[in-house]
């Protein structure tokens, strides 16, 4: 009994030192410059403020905003698309080279993203799309993992229900998409919340792959703004609450798809 | 980069079911070409002859300006390389600098977000455990929130003034300013003294004394190291409960049956059953620690003194601050080279032994 009283308490213990930062940079957010510098482990203001919010509404805060929506939605629904079309050719069509292709993919995930980084820039720079939204977007539209996870997926599905279209003389792209495609919700739905999610939240790709400040998205822009571009002062209710803002659309999805996405990420990790 | 983390590659392919001993149809073989044409496009341009590109460029004296490839751009051979290991310098000491920073903080990240996501995975396990919704909730939070907004928030936590000060200071302990301490963990443990022995001092590796290989990691970087822990730990931690779930309870119950304690049955029982995840968790742990960029980039861009400068964002630095393009490029593939050397050495060392 006694034990037991103990692990919980430890456990606690350990959430509270998860949630406790999130506590604070809410609280901040709310506070006042000389608030926030006298009562640091307030996890609530001493009085109200919501001017940084006002601050941020008159930067290019919105702007950043809505360019990471549109480069995150655009990179999302493209990975959906490319990511299935890719995962089910690799695993249900038959055609030579597909192994090859297959181990290709698989070794181009194992490279790591930072030898990539001035080769990127390098390519978008040549192919005149630095500096523009296409540059940002399109290098990130395929990606290898979610190829796998559909590629892991399609394995799973039985091959006879696919065997009616093809009888009836569908050809693969129709069987593909009015039979297999909306048999996969749990597979979609992963690759949806992963790619949103680490779209929303890259960094080194839009700083390698654009220069203009209008192209900013709330990764880059706020990583600019904590270094100081708002010039003296520490400002932190001002910082944390971009920060906070920024981190309010992952956490609507995480929420909403908990259950799922902690399923669905690791699915078969371990096989 | 930052995604590494939560986008885990998934080991190991399942048997392809059901397409084996037909004729492949013409049909399907153009339309499997054109399903993966996107993706090979994609692929190609921004991946494959990126790596091509990169190639030529770190064996050149390309210095960003005009195409890589005109005319005015010289073949160097392996002169960028050579100033990052052989020749003495600025160039080579900077790289050794990162180098070693970047050591401790594999050296103390990997072990400790290992260990403490497998004991966060094996309390949640625990059957009776209430509330474990929440918990995994709370540890996992972390993992998908940008590495931007995190790095903001422990820039507060960790500033002179900031929360974990107003805490130190409740235990009457004056903490450090943080990010702007660059003066190693093993040094002040030594008391910082300002005379090194000097058989240390005086010899060295890379342009590095001994004395600085040795240091530890500095004030600055265990802040780093503290945010990447508390960050990375709920995504390992769900891929040891993944794996937990996945285990027949038979063997538990048997070796419980048979007497063995609580310790006993974890290392002779659970652990070598969770092989292949802590393969995978440490590797993936070896691949992203090695490549540490977006935490660098908000909270110190190498500062102070250097010791938080890694060769992730001295490749980046290099190229687009520093305008030297060769360098940068071949730091990146020393790089790669350094993370394909440590996944063999951890390979052998975790092989199955029989």
């Amino acid at each position: 009994m006694k034990k037991r009283w103990l692990g919980y308490a430890v456990l606690l213990l350990v959430a509270a030192l998860y949630i406790y930062p999130f506590l604070i940079q809410l609280a901040t957010a709310f506070k006042t410059d000389a608030d926030a510098t006298a009562h640091p482990l307030l996890p609530w203001p001493q009085q109200w403020s919501v001017s940084v919010f006002k601050t941020l509404a008159e930067q290019d805060f919105p702007r950043w905003a809505a360019n990471s929506v549109f480069v995150s939605v655009t990179i999302t629904v493209g990975r959906v698309v490319f990511n299935s079309l890719a995962g089910y050719a690799l695993s249900r069509l038959r055609f030579r080279g597909r192994n090859a292709v297959f181990g290709a993919v698989l070794a181009v995930i194992a490279v790591p993203s930072v030898v990539l980084l001035i080769p990127k820039f390098l390519v978008l720079n040549q192919l005149g799309m630095y500096d523009s939204y296409a540059g940002m977007i399109i290098p990130l539209l395929v990606d290898g993992a979610g190829v796998f996870i559909m590629k892991q997926f399609f394995d799973t599905v039985p091959v006879s229900v696919e065997e009616a279209a093809r009888i009836d003389g569908a050809g693969p792209l129709r069987t593909f998409w009015s039979v297999v495609l909306p048999m996969s919700k749990p597979a979609l739905i992963t690759v949806t919340i992963l790619s949103f999610q680490g779209s929303w939240n890259e960094l080194p790709h839009y700083i390698v792959s654009r220069q203009d400040p209008a192209l900013n998205t709330l990764t880059s822009g706020v990583a600019s703004l904590v270094s100081g571009e708002l010039g003296q002062g520490n400002q932190f209710p001002l910082k944390l609450a971009a920060a906070l803002l920024m981190t309010v659309p992952v956490a609507i999805v995480y929420f909403v798809f908990s259950r799922r996405f902690t399923q669905g990420t690791y699915e078969g990790v371990d096989k | 980069m930052g995604t590494l983390l939560t986008t885990p590659v998934v080991p190991g392919t399942a048997p392809l079911r059901g397409t084996r001993g037909r004729r492949p149809l013409r049909r399907e073989g153009r339309a499997g070409w054109l399903f993966l044409a996107p993706t090979l496009i994609v692929l190609g341009l921004f991946m494959v002859l990126p790596i091509l590109m990169a190639l030529w460029v770190s064996v050149s004296d390309w210095t960003g300006s005009g195409s890589p490839f005109s005319s005015r751009v010289k073949f160097v051979g392996g002169d960028n390389y050579a100033a990052l290991l052989a020749e003495p310098g600025l160039t080579r000491q900077n790289f050794a600098t990162s180098v070693r920073n970047n050591g401790y903080f594999v050296l103390f990240v990997v072990p400790l977000q290992t260990a403490f996501a497998l004991f966060l995975a094996l309390v949640l396990h625990q059957k009776k455990l209430k509330g474990r919704q929440f918990f995994r909730t709370a540890f996992y939070f972390p993992t998908v929130t940008s590495s931007v907004a995190i790095s903001v928030v422990f820039l507060f936590l960790f500033s002179s003034t900031g929360t974990v000060n107003a805490a130190l200071k409740l235990f009457g302990v004056d903490g450090p300013s943080w990010f702007a301490d660059p003066r190693g963990i093993f040094h002040l443990a030594l008391g910082d003294p300002a005379a090194p022995p000097s058989a240390l001092a005086g010899h060295g590796f890379l342009g590095l004394s001994w004395w600085d290989w040795l240091s530890g990691p500095s004030v600055a970087m265990c802040s780093i190291i503290v945010l990447v822990v508390w960050t990375s730990t709920g995504g390992f931690m769900l891929m040891f409960y993944a794996a937990l779930q996945n285990l027949p309870p038979s063997v538990d119950e048997a070796a419980l049956i048979d007497g063995a304690t609580a310790w006993q049955r974890f290392w002779r029982v659970t652990l070598p059953q969770l092989r292949p995840t802590l393969f995978l968790v440490l590797t993936l742990g070896l691949i992203g620690t090695w490549q540490v960029f977006d935490q660098v980039y908000v909270l110190s861009r190498g500062n102070p003194a250097n010791t938080t400068l890694t060769p992730a964002y001295l490749s980046y630095s290099s190229s687009f601050i520093g305008h030297q393009w060769g360098q940068g490029a071949a730091i990146a593939f020393l790089l790669f080279l350094v993370i394909v050397a440590f996944t063999l050495v951890q390979r052998w060392a975790l092989r199955e032994r029989k």
